[in-house]
């Protein structure tokens, strides 16, 4: 029997050995990350055609205010279902462990880059958990609120007054997903090597001695145990 | 006269047409206001603010005005039920503008039966909730005789004129995706007529003009109620959305609701203010600095690298535990 997992994900595993590439994410989870992607650019670009009257101008891309706002709401539902699988593949990595704690009150030296002064991590740091579980409830916040102001569908689903409440809790939910979304892109670009995890579904051994070590330690002692694996 | 052309706006509704071929009087040049459109262009003359009057002392319940409204507008609205009470429609719809609200009151204080009769529809508001929230450019205009308007090339049909009206008034139409709601007859208005509703009431309890005007004959009107016992009567032309250019006379003005829950001191919601003011405003420029600043930082900044000896410490690792397995 192979040990239980603790810091890796099943499908996680050591691809090659010289040099090291660690498979982090299969096919269908890249795929899937990508609808979601793709999902809430799409959002963010036709809710904020909607939002702000400087950026209505954005409801060219879609062809006009009226596709727009039919547009919207329907892959709202498309990133909430895909996003859904998504969070049942990751939730349990993204539990907090000690670890974090130590991580976030060394948060200079992860801006710095000098990583050599943090703890040794599973598969995400507390950064990428935050942005996780910051994703996770502003997702079910806007799909709740989103559904309450779906004119098209559900006109009479809630009063007018909670409408108003619902509106307002939408466009805040929006800006702080946009907030999270402009940080996770960034800090896949700017931690160098990170972006072929969702492309190429691999990163190489040193980003993960580097990052995520103790997930590197835990593949590395499955190697070659259990083939089948 | 109506159809004076030193006069920029009807003074009644009760002329009749002219016969010759009219220009229109209310256009792009009288707007205002428009949704979604901070900067456009100031309007090119002051109109003089025009108002409908409806005097629910007056009304006998007969719905002319509905029939009137669906006439001139063009609109079908859907045969119902009878549930049992008058309101025919059972509710405002994208095809009916205004709707006879009945209310049967027991007045405690004199022991009298009343039928409170109001004819609700747009109230065309001074500080319109609906053009405040609507982000369709060009989508709810604001002329400057007060006439708030729904452009409905411009609408997208997403609902936010329902959330912001106080009033409860605009419909959505399943049929074309666009908000519907009383015109105040702009285009009767713009040829010198004065709105349908106010030409077809038999006992002129809608009345059209100026604000002035009507304002005017609304405080003779209330002087005349309170004369017939009527202490509390009253104008309804509520202060919290600016005033509105259509108003009521009620003969109990102290207790609006009594009239199908008109409410007491309309206002833009603060929720509704509190989303297209500091929450627009503030909401935007964090995502504007947050995408601009890390574009720079990213640009400008040292990037987080892997190293050749991490590289090497990675594969030392693999290979040890490969030898331990």
């Amino acid at each position: 029997m192979m040990a239980r997992r603790i810091y890796s994900q099943s499908g996680d595993h050591i691809e090659t050995t010289a040099p090291v590439t660690v498979s982090r994410y299969r096919g269908f989870t890249r795929a899937n990350h990508w609808v979601t992607a793709a999902s809430l650019i799409v959002l963010l670009l036709s809710g904020m055609a909607l939002f702000h009257p400087s950026l209505y101008f954005l409801t060219a891309l879609f062809g006009g205010g009226q596709v727009t706002r039919w547009l919207h709401p329907f892959v709202g539902i498309l990133l909430f279902l895909s996003f859904l699988i998504l969070f049942l593949q990751l939730w349990r990595l993204n539990l907090p462990r000690p670890e974090d704690a130590t991580w976030v009150s060394h948060i200079g030296d992860v801006v710095r880059g000098e990583e050599e002064k943090l703890p040794e991590l599973g598969k995400y740091n507390a950064g990428q958990k935050f942005i996780f579980w910051g994703m996770s409830a502003l997702i079910v916040v806007l799909i709740g609120s989103g559904v309450m102001i779906w004119e098209q569908y559900f006109p009479q689903l809630v009063s007018i007054p909670v409408r108003r409440v619902a509106v307002l809790v939408h466009s805040l939910a929006a800006v702080a997903i946009i907030l999270i979304f402009i940080l996770h892109v960034y800090a896949a670009i700017w931690t160098r090597g990170t972006l072929r995890a969702m492309t190429r579904g691999t990163v190489t051994g040193g980003w993960a001695w580097r990052h995520h070590r103790k997930w590197l330690r835990e593949l590395a002692g499955r190697e070659k145990r259990d083939p089948a694996e | 006269m109506t159809t004076d052309p030193n006069v920029d706006s009807p003074r009644t509704a009760v002329s009749n047409p002219p016969i010759q071929p009219m220009k229109a009087n209310l256009g792009a040049g009288d707007v205002m206001r428009a949704s979604a459109m901070p900067d456009l262009a100031p309007p090119e003359r002051e109109l003089t603010p025009v108002a409908k009057l409806i005097d629910v002392s007056k009304c006998i319940g007969c719905k002319a005005c509905q029939s009137a409204c669906a006439e001139w507008n063009d609109t079908v609205p859907e045969i119902e039920h009878n549930v049992g009470m008058y309101e025919n429609p059972h509710d405002l719809t994208p095809d009916m503008f205004t709707l006879m609200r009945f209310t049967e009151y027991d007045n405690p204080d004199t022991g009298e039966f009343e039928w409170l009769i109001r004819k609700d529809g747009c109230m065309h508001c001074a500080d319109p909730g609906c053009l405040k929230a609507c982000p369709a450019p060009g989508a709810i205009v604001q002329y400057t005789n007060g006439i708030v308007d729904f452009i409905h090339d411009n609408c997208i049909g997403c609902g936010y004129c329902v959330t912001g009206c106080p009033f409860n008034i605009p419909r959505v139409s399943k049929a074309d995706h666009k908000s519907y709601k009383c015109t105040l007859c702009s285009d009767r208005v713009a040829v010198g007529q004065g709105p349908a509703c106010a030409k077809a009431c038999p006992t002129q309890a809608i009345v059209f003009g100026t604000k002035e005007d009507m304002l005017t004959h609304a405080e003779a009107r209330v002087e005349d109620l309170k004369s017939r016992g009527y202490d509390n009567a009253g104008i309804y032309d509520p202060e919290g959305v600016g005033g509105t250019h259509v108003f009521y006379v009620l003969h109990h003005a102290d207790k609006p609701a009594l009239y199908s829950n008109l409410p007491e001191a309309p206002r833009i919601s603060p929720v509704v203010e509190g989303w297209k003011g500091a929450t627009k405003t503030v909401g935007l420029a964090a995502i504007g600095l947050a995408a601009v600043g890390s574009i720079l930082h990213g640009l400008l900044g040292r990037a987080n690298q892997v190293s050749a000896a991490e590289e090497h410490e990675a594969e030392e690792l693999v290979e040890r535990s490969e030898r331990d397995a």
